[in-house]
């Protein structure tokens, strides 16, 4: 049995590689939002309230050219959806705690960290406190996002742009799937939704996001009925 | 009126994280669901990987030659082999500075 702080440990060094990429990220993040004009409270406030990367930038660069309110709170609602297919996954792992701890934790449940989590839960089912994985891998991304965001709204981008530093995502998401190629079904899986991704790229609302994992998840589906 | 937008748009958020988490538990999934659930990761990275190689900044598609791509299949390989998230990471963003740095500048 681990502890409660060695769990919340290893949930922080299972996460801590990818802040390679998050933390440039963050940095343009930050930045962009002050270049597009809005206050760099309100930019910053952002990270606080909704935490959540490439909705951030996607709600600025709506307003700033002229879409209304509600249409950037319903993008950043639907870009945000996959979430539910996070929770869906996590609620199993966490049931056993309070609903106070679990409308607490929610809080801290991003992509890495439900990815890293997730992984870790799976190989280590009976560990009594595993949540703590979960709030490590939460609170090193919250701690690290708002460092990136606040440094790149108070010094200006000061990452090169010609290092197109934002490459460094999908290959942050690369590094979380790649080992799943070995299993031919994730590959179909993957595939799916990767092209359906680009398909629907143009749909309202930046709504490809959870599309694609519908379409790939009905796939799976299919899949495990064609296994038995 | 701005802050008023962002503090809806925090809330909507929230509400996606912690839904399933608070309000659905065990006897509400069942195998079946739990079985295609298993395939999350790999249903929903790839709508965040796939855009972010093939479609640039402008929303359009990008060249078949595009050092992206390159730099994104040197990323898979090394990925694959050393299980290392540093090494995929570097591996991918170095070998595509090559490309614009040194061979297409």
């Amino acid at each position: 049995m681990l502890t409660k702080k060695q769990l919340f440990t290893r949930g922080m060094l299972d996460i801590s590689p990818h802040m390679l990429s998050v933390i440039p990220f963050g940095i343009i993040c930050g930045a962009i939002g002050v270049e597009l004009g809005f206050h760099p409270y309100l930019v910053y406030a952002m990270s606080f309230i909704i935490f959540g990367g490439a909705s951030q930038i996607v709600f600025l660069q709506l307003l700033s050219g002229g879409a209304s309110s509600l249409v950037a709170v319903a993008s950043v609602g639907i870009i945000n959806s996959r979430h539910l297919l996070y929770g869906a996954v996590l609620s199993e792992y966490l049931e056993k705690l309070s609903f106070i701890k679990k409308l607490l934790i929610s809080y801290v449940v991003v992509d890495q960290g439900f990815a890293e989590s997730n992984k870790f839960f799976k190989k280590n089912r009976s560990e009594e406190f595993l949540h703590y994985h979960l709030i490590g891998t939460g609170c090193t991304m919250w701690v690290c996002w708002q460092i990136a965001t606040l440094s790149g709204i108070v010094l200006g981008s000061f990452v090169p742009e010609e290092l197109g530093l934002k490459f460094a995502i999908p290959l942050t998401f690369i590094a979380i799937v790649v080992q799943d190629l070995k299993k031919l079904d994730h590959v179909i899986v993957m595939i799916t939704c990767g092209l359906s991704s680009l398909l629907f790229f143009e749909a309202p609302f930046k709504s490809y996001i959870i599309i694609s994992p519908i379409i790939a998840l009905f796939v799976a589906a299919l899949l495990l009925r064609l296994k038995k | 009126m701005t802050l008023t937008a962002i503090i809806f748009a925090g809330i909507l958020t929230y509400f996606t994280r912690m839904t399933m988490i608070a309000l659905i538990s065990r006897d509400m999934l069942g195998d079946k669901i739990k079985a295609v659930l298993a395939y999350v990761p790999s249903a929903v990275f790839p709508a965040i990987i796939f855009p972010g190689i093939f479609i640039n900044d402008f929303g359009t598609f990008i060249e078949m030659n595009d050092p992206k791509i390159f730099g994104a299949l040197v990323a898979v390989i090394v990925g694959y082999f050393s299980k290392n998230i540093i090494a995929t990471i570097s591996a991918g963003l170095v070998s595509y500075w090559f490309l614009i740095f040194v061979v297409f500048s």
